[in-house]
């Protein structure tokens, strides 16, 4: 589905990502997991052209597509969404889905076709979908965070994609929230056949969720396979989960 | 700026349209005028918006276009002697061409870098109506605009100008209310995600920026023909400055919020001098106001009043 060969990028003389190759099979649900800073977001930002790769190439169904501008990939059937809340705040919760539908369907530059209506039952089939139909006409930038983040997940969702990138989906979530957003995620894979690839902090979300999982450390793949192999993975509990019982037993 | 055309703002619409058909009954040469200058300004501020409001960028050098269509209209009416239809329609065309082309070069660029590049081509602008005496009049002004007869009278004329802008007011709404304008509006929201859902921002960018600097045109035609006369001061960068205060007194966030900047700031200096010499003095308040307390506007304002009323029931 998704190949990606040799992938290299530093930032000044800092090597974010280090001669990844990696790949992404159809129907799976794929965690990339690692400490903080270990490149997990500027991975993502290569695979969907918002930073060129120094050196690698990442390939969609066959297709080269390195150095593509993400409005070209997402057109491909590769969306993703963003770590930190990424919408439009000044727009309504509505209008925010029925954008990325507008764009879907190429309408962006018909000039004398009114907006008002267009798309309309897909945006409300999305909106429920996440559970936003009842703040469709809310302003985005005022929804509760949690909700923020759905609707996030229903604006990568519009572009109805095959592929779908989520950084960090429970980032900042209480756990209840974290327990909802989960269920709705792998429901919403598994209806659509959603091939998944997610960045996560949270090892309950990744142990819930991914059927595979792999490691990355500073810019580096460390292991990568099924969630028991990995976690039994002897560098890997070292590496990550040793630090973050470092953590909590410092916490 | 959501959705469609409510009742209540087509009834507002329809009425304004209809007071002013009313404004020559009052058989007023001196409301007359004003008014038709206010109309003018409004469509020259509405379409600045579409830059500002729509896109999301500002514009330093809008008038640029303004006077791209008012030289147009006044040299193919009155060196070349052109009919009224062609004439406009090539003042619109060439408006639209230019600003392509400009559009071109300031799209590449965002922020305080876009707005410098929109000023610097508006200087250009101005130094070729200066220099360039023998088309334009340099700055002399262009002076005797050849106005067809069956328009050539005060009245006429009005009528003329409000079907126009009238028209022009519709046709912009439409566009900022469409397909289109929704997905500028995600691009002035929030370029990078736009981009992520398949939005070719640039090009949005573009287009926001064409279709500006063509209504300016339609404008800027107008202008010329109301004033049987063109001057360089339509191209200056200080005409920039008034047009960008018209929009924010107005309010960028809403679609009509310019036009009611443009007469609010015509009918304040008209009355403002009547009492006192300082106009900018009474212009520097207004804009500091606007900033400090009003940043969406008087539009905003009524929004908030609303609003406030709404939510007393």
């Amino acid at each position: 589905m998704l190949k990606i060969e040799g992938l290299f990028k530093q930032f000044g003389g800092f090597v974010a990502i280090d001669d990844v190759s990696f790949e992404l099979l159809e129907g799976e649900k794929h965690a990339i997991i690692g400490p903080n800073g270990a490149g997990k977001t500027t991975f993502f930002n290569l695979v969907t052209g918002h930073l060129l790769p120094d050196r690698g190439s990442v390939a969609f169904q066959g297709e080269d597509i390195t150095g593509r501008p993400p409005h070209r990939i997402v057109k491909l059937g590769l969306a993703r969404s963003f770590q930190r809340i990424n919408i439009y705040p000044r727009m309504s919760v509505f209008e925010n889905v029925q954008v990325a539908l507008i764009a879907r369907e190429r309408q962006e530059l018909r000039f004398f076709r009114l907006a008002a209506g267009l798309c309309g039952p897909e945006t409300n089939e999305l909106l429920e979908l996440v559970g936003l139909d009842e703040e469709a006409d809310e302003l985005a930038g005022e929804l509760a965070y949690g909700k923020q983040k759905q609707l996030e997940l229903a604006i990568a969702l519009a572009e109805n994609p095959r592929v779908l990138l989520l950084d960090e989906p429970t980032a900042g979530m209480s756990p209840s929230e974290t327990e909802e957003a989960i269920r709705l995620i792998r429901e919403i894979a598994d209806a659509r056949g959603l091939t998944l690839l997610f960045t996560e902090h949270d090892m309950t979300v990744v142990f819930g969720i991914a059927d595979r999982i792999t490691v990355l450390h500073h810019g580096e793949i460390i292991a990568s396979g099924a969630p028991e192999a990995v976690r039994s993975d002897p560098v890997v509990r070292q590496v990550y989960l040793g630090e973050e019982e470092a953590a909590n037993g410092a916490a | 700026m959501t959705g469609r055309m409510t009742r209540p703002v087509l009834a507002a619409c329809l009425t304004v349209l209809v007071l002013l058909a009313l404004v020559p009954l009052l058989e007023s040469n001196y409301l007359i005028d004003l008014f038709n200058e206010i109309m003018i300004y409004a469509l020259f501020a509405l379409s600045l918006n579409v830059i500002i409001g729509y896109s999301g960028n500002v514009s330093f050098g809008h008038a640029a276009y303004f006077a791209i269509g008012g030289y147009t209209m006044a040299i193919l009416l009155t060196t070349y002697e052109w009919p009224l239809l062609p004439a406009f329609a090539a003042a619109v065309a060439f408006s639209f061409a230019c600003s392509a082309v400009v559009a071109y070069f300031c799209t590449r660029l965002t922020d305080i870098y876009f707005a410098m590049l929109t000023l610097a081509f508006s200087m250009l602008v101005w130094g070729v109506a200066f220099k360039w005496r023998l088309m334009t009049g340099g700055d002399d002004g262009f002076v005797g605009v050849d106005v067809p007869a069956f328009i050539a009278e005060r009245v006429p004329f009005y009528y003329f100008s409000l079907v126009v802008i009238a028209t022009a007011v519709a046709v912009l709404w439409v566009i900022c209310h469409s397909a289109f304008g929704r997905a500028l509006l995600a691009v002035r929201e929030n370029p990078v995600r736009a981009g992520f859902v398949g939005i070719n921002t640039r090009l949005m960018r573009w287009w926001a920026f064409v279709v500006a600097g063509t209504f300016a045109g339609i404008a800027g035609a107008l202008f010329a023909m109301v004033h049987r006369g063109m001057y360089t001061e339509s191209a200056f960068w200080p005409e920039s400055a008034t047009v960008l205060i018209m929009t924010l007194l107005g309010g960028m966030y809403s679609f009509f919020g310019p036009a009611i900047g443009a007469a609010s700031l015509f009918l304040l200096e008209r009355l403002t001098n009547e009492y006192t010499e300082y106009w900018p003095l009474v212009l520097g308040t207004i804009l500091l106001a606007i900033l400090m307390f009003l940043p969406e506007g008087l539009a905003g304002l009524a929004q908030a009043v609303r609003r406030q009323i709404l939510r007393g029931r």
